[in-house]
Order: C-alpha cells, then structure tokens, then sequence
C-alpha cells in the first residue's frame, strides 16, 4: 500500500518531465495515439496502399483478362477444413443451365476439390517494376487461377473482381493523393500570399475562392472530363482527372493557410523575429509554417476522401477514368444497371472499398486535427 | 446594412460574370465547334455538306469571329433569352430544359429542407446531451452518411427498392401523370415521390450540419450567461433555446451557402442514378453528344440559381445576425 502512494506521484513527475522535453511532433503523436478511431484508420490506410503498391501480388489473376464464358459467376466460397485438417480449397465450377429462366448459372462440383495455397505460385509480375517472381497471395494448385478462383465473383465481361479490384484499389487511391499534393501547392501558395501580405491581393484571391466554391462542381467537372480529347491514353486521362479535380479542391487549404497566415502574424513570436530583423522568407519558414505544418497536414487529410469520391463518381458518370483503365468507379460503372445488380449483386462490392477507404481518411485527419491542436 | 447589401450584390453579379465565361469556356474547350459536328451528324446520316456551305453556317453563327467576339454575342443573346439551339433535340434550348430545371431547384431544395429539419433538432440533442448513448449513435451515422457518396446510396435504395419490394422507387411521378398537364393531383404525385430523392441528396449535408451544430452549442453552453440563466431559475427550455441555439445558428444558417452548390451538384449525379427528370441525365448526354449550347446553357444556369440561393442565404443571415446588420462584420 504504501509502495503504491509513493510510485504515483513519481509515475507523474516522470511523465510531466516527459512532456516539457518532448518535441511538439512527439507531443502530437501521444495525443494521436489516444484517439483510438483514427489509429484504426491508420491501420487501415496502410492495408490499402499495401495493396496499391503491391496490387500484382494480391491479385491471381490478369484484370483485363476477359471470357465471355465466364461472366457474371457468384463470388466463391473457400472451404478451410478438409477431411478435419486445415486444408484450404475451393470446388470446381460446372457450367449449367437454370431451368426456369434458361440462364447460364454456375454451380460448385463437388466431386472437384482445388486446393487453395497462399504465398504460392501464379502468374509472373515484378516486385516494384524490377524484380521478377511469380509469388501471389493466393494461388490454386493443379488448375489456372483464372479458371478455379473466383473470390468476388466476375463482371459481365467474365474478368474476375477480386483482382480488378486490386488493381483498382491502386489507382483510386492513388488519384487521391497526385490531386491532394497539386491542390496543396495551389492552396499553399495562393493562400500563404492572401494571408501573409492582405490588402488588395488578398481580396482578389478571397473573391476568386467564393466564386469558385459557388459553383456547382460537379457540372463544372462534367464540363472539362467531357472536353478530354477520347483519344488520350489512360495516362493522360488519368493526370487531366487529376487536374480537373485539385482545379476546386485547393479553395478549402487555401481558407485554412489564409486562416493560419493571418491569426499568427498577430504572434508576438513573429513581432520578435521582424525586429531582430529576420528575412520575411526566414520569418515564414522557419517561425511560421512549422507552427501551423500539423495544421496543414490535418486539412490535406481530410481533403483526400472528397477527392477519392470525386473521382468515383466522374468516373462512375463515365467522364472520369475510361475502360480500360480500372478505378472504383469504373468498377461501379456495371452496378449502373438496377436489374443486372439485382440478378448479381456482388458488382456492388467495389463500393465497400470507397466507403471504407473515405471512413478511414476521415478518422485519420479528424486524430490528426484533434492531435494537432494543443488548446483542445 | 446597405453597404452590406450592396456587396453581396455586386459579389453576385461578379460570380454569374464568372460562371459564364467558365461555361463559354466549356463550349469551346473540345476540338472542333458546332459546325464540325454538325457535319460529322450529317454525313452519318447519307447527306453531304459542302465547303460553302460549311462557311455560310459558320458565318451565320458567327463561328468564324474571334472568341472575345463570340463571347459577347452569346452574351447578347442569353440577355435578350435566347439560348440557341440544343444542337440534338433540333428544338430551342429553353424549350428543351424548361420544367426540369425547376424540378432541379425543386428537388434540391426538398434535401436542403430535409438537412435543416433532421440536422437542427439532432444537433441540438447531441449538444445538450454529450457523450450520451444516442449522441454516439448519430455520430457513427453521420461519420458512414458522410462516407457514402451520393449515387452509391441512390444505387442502394434503387436496389433495396427492386430487390425487396419489387417496386421501382426512382422517377418523380408515377407513369400516369408523366405526360399529364400540371394539375393539383400532379403536384400532389410530385410531392409523394420527393422524400426519397431529397434524402438521398441531404444525408452527407445532414452528417456534416449536424457536427457544425453539436459543436457550436457545445461551445455555447459552456459560457457563463447560460450559467447566469439557470442561476436565475430560467426553465431549461428557455435557457437552451432563447439565447445559446440562437447563438449557434449563425454559422449554420451561413453554410446554406455552401449546401445549395453542393446540393445542387449532388442532384446531378443522383438524378442519373433515379432516373430524375431533371437538368441532370441532360447535361450528360449533351456533353458526351458535344452538344455544347445545350451543355454550356446548363451550367450557367444552375450557376446562377445557386448564386441566387446563396444571395438569398447571405440575406437570411443578415436578418438572423444583428452583427452583419449593423454593419460590424
């Protein structure tokens, strides 16, 4: 008992040295860690961009790989356990017809087992582009991958979803982050000028951000998707969306920068650095931007799910990202039809990674702000 | 006061000046103008447009003049309520947009009533009871309300809708009055099939109120004048609702200005998806026709209703906030 009283208030002094040494990133990361949310989101993201970086090695099969005899067959089940021991597998499919509606349908045949590995053998690809291996994560053993493994089932053209997804996952996440740095730069510079300087400049800046934030975006980006020439290549398309995209976005961080600039040039630390006569480009790299930095950073955060769902849903309009490119909106684009979703529902499933991957952003920078700001 | 008023005005014009250069913009940006596809329509259909006569349409429209000069007589011309031919339809443009621009407005302001009317009394519980089992329930619901796009929840209620109930619940009448003359029994089919598309639209917009509101309340109630009240046996009503929720609503009633574009363009995606008769499933299939008047029309149009609804916002504000009143902003 008594042990117990004397370690407490030591336990304090501790952990109060802790903090007046601590750097304020160390102090942001203990109070991120708190928020137990947006640690989860952390972890979450990571999983997605694992899976961009890596996308070849989590799908079996080649996305674009398509077979007009196996379309639209039902996501597959693994079966873990064989004869009481763990031995993944998954049946074989039979080619059969429904005898009411006359439709293709495809039903498990049992008398053929497919043992399922992972971490084995398929298709080669290259680690990062260069190191050549046939590794995938899941793999079957005894048949093609693009003819046994079904997970999420296949679109209407037969190519199988899980892997399309994989692939997609690369790109939607992706799009996110080329469209977040471009409107960073716009919304850093714009707005660092507007709030740093004022006056004129800043009114001009502050007129064009309203007007831009009174227009409807989405006819707008309708407008310019729809004027891309239809012969660029995926690529192009694929920075034009970008653009496009970060055109609107860079408004809110430029409001947020404006924001910073002006409640912090009033700082007496700012007062200080002018009168000992520092260089207005020292005085705002090095006493102001690192003050408000977690700021920013919280804000482009939270700037990244409204650009994934931008994209989304241009590409979902089919103005965005075009076949063959694959993005969760070009994914979305077979759930369009409201009959061919109900008959196979399964092409809905892209839709869980938007939602997921938007969740997730917005748990992380919502951590980050809390974390960033130490009056809360 | 009239200062104010005078800037928000001369702000409003300056944005519509904005919006339609953009949308002439937008007119112009694909290769080619209208008389290029117009010949490409009529060779597809068997009949051939000459060098001459190519020249003459150009001419006639005015296509040959430099931008700076199209730009004016388009202006001249929307002024005078001309907005050329929807290149497609073969009709006037206005003819072709007419009532489906009012459903537009129509629709979005049904999702900005829904947001108002679910966000304010949700907000204000959240506030008052923090931390409390339903104020952790609405903000899980709002985090996915806000995670969901649009047309994914308009996707899934079409989908719930056919697959459950077997019914088709997109459209805004029923097939008997589609082509009916507007009567009181059309307004009153109108009104039966607005709740589902005006959720659709106000669900990310109600998530977002929602928090606004939670937390201005939040900021409110911890000051001293609401202490004050209830030291003076104010009933709890009165001292929730007489000053602080007045307090609170300042901000929210300035972010109509910023839901009405956003609803707006919600609207267009959504009405894709529920097959909506308005200006949205048009401005579609014009931009990938390159029907460009028609395309160009619309987004200056539903630009200048949201500067309307914004102006009109700003004016409500104005009347809520005796701070913007009188001047001290």
């Amino acid at each position: 008992m008594a042990e117990l009283t004397v370690a407490a208030p030591m336990a304090g002094v501790v952990a109060e040295d802790r903090i007046a040494v601590a750097t304020q990133w160390q102090l942001i990361w203990w109070r991120f860690r708190r928020h137990k949310l947006a640690v989860g989101g952390t972890i979450v993201l990571v999983a997605f961009y694992l899976v961009a970086l890596f996308a070849d090695f989590f799908a079996y099969v080649d996305p674009t790989e398509s077979e007009a005899q196996r379309s639209l067959i039902a996501p597959q089940a693994i079966h873990w356990i064989d004869d009481g021991s763990f031995k993944p597998f998954v049946y074989g499919l039979k080619g059969a017809r429904d005898p009411l509606t006359f439709k293709r349908v495809y039903v498990p045949d049992t008398s053929r087992k497919i043992p399922v590995t992972f971490f084995g053998h398929g298709e080669p690809w290259q680690v990062l582009g260069f190191i050549p291996t046939d590794r995938h994560l899941i793999a079957v053993e005894g048949a093609k991958p693009s003819e046994a493994l079904f997970l999420l089932g296949t679109d209407t053209h037969g190519r199988d979803l899980w892997s399309r997804l994989m692939y997609a996952t690369r790109t939607s996440m992706t799009i996110g982050l080329v469209s977040v740095a471009l409107s960073l730069v716009l919304g850093v510079v714009l707005g660092g000028i507007s709030g740093y300087f004022g006056g004129a400049i800043d009114s001009v800046i502050q007129r064009i951000i309203e007007i831009l934030r009174s227009i409807p975006t989405i006819p707008l980006w309708m407008g310019l998707a729809a004027a891309l020439p239809a012969d660029w290549s995926v690529v192009q398309v694929y920075f034009a969306i970008t653009i496009i995209i970060s055109l609107i976005g860079w408004t809110e961080l430029a409001r947020v920068v404006r924001g910073r600039f002006i409640s912090l040039k009033q700082e007496d630390f700012v007062m200080a650095a002018e009168l000992v006569g520092c260089s207005k480009t020292r005085i705002i790299f090095r006493h102001m931007v690192p003050s408000f930095i977690s700021h920013i950073i919280a804000a482009t955060t939270l700037a990244i799910p409204a650009i994934i769902i931008s994209e989304t849903s241009l590409s979902f309009l089919g103005l965005g990202l075009r076949p063959p490119a694959i993005s969760w909106g070009v994914l979305l684009q077979d759930a369009q039809n409201i009959q061919a979703l109900v008959i196979s529902p399964w092409l809905l499933l892209p839709s869980f990674a938007v939602i997921i991957a938007v969740l997730a952003f917005n748990f992380m920078g919502d951590g980050i702000r809390d974390a960033a700001d130490p009056y809360l | 006061m009239v200062t104010y008023i005078v800037r928000r005005l001369m702000l409003a014009v300056l944005t519509v000046w904005a919006i339609s250069v953009l949308s002439f913009m937008i007119i112009h940006l694909p290769p080619g103008d209208y008389v290029t596809s117009y010949i490409a329509s009529m060779s597809a259909s068997g009949s051939a447009v000459s060098e001459g006569e190519a020249a003459a349409l150009r001419e006639q429209l005015g296509l040959d003049k430099p931008i700076t000069v199209q730009y004016a007589k388009w202006m001249g011309l929307i002024l005078q309520g001309n907005f050329g031919m929807a290149m497609e339809w073969g009709r006037p443009v206005s003819d072709v947009i007419g009532d489906r621009l009012t459903l537009t407005m129509v629709i979005s302001v049904a999702a900005i009533i829904f947001t108002w009317g679910i966000a304010l009394p949700i907000g204000i519980y959240s506030a008052v009871y923090p931390y409390s089992f339903l104020d952790y329930a609405f903000t899980l619901i709002g985090f996915i309300g806000l995670a969901i796009p649009g047309f994914l929840l308009a996707l899934v209620v079409m989908y719930v809708g056919f697959a459950y109930f077997g019914a088709n619940v997109g459209g805004l009448f029923s097939p008997d009055f589609i082509e009916a003359p507007w009567s009181m029994e059309k307004v009153w089919d109108l009104t039966k099939h607005l709740p589902i598309p005006a959720i659709v639209l106000g669900v990310a917009g109600t998530a977002q109120l929602i928090r606004i509101m939670r937390s201005n309340l939040l900021d409110e109630l911890r000051k001293p004048y609401v202490m004050t009240a209830r030291a003076r046996g104010l009933s709890e009503y009165r001292v929730i609702m007489r000053y602080p929720v007045r307090v609170a609503l300042n901000p929210f009633v300035s972010t109509i200005g910023y839901l009405l574009p956003y609803v707006v363009s919600g609207s267009i995606i959504v009405s894709l998806v529920l097959s909506l008769p308005t200006v949205g499933p048009l401005l579609l299939k014009a931009l990938i026709a390159q029907d460009m008047f028609l395309a160009g029309t619309i987004i200056l149009l539903l630009g200048v209703m949201t500067v309307i609804g914004t102006l009109i916002s700003d004016l409500l504000l104005m009347w809520v906030d005796p701070r913007i009143r009188f001047g001290r902003e």
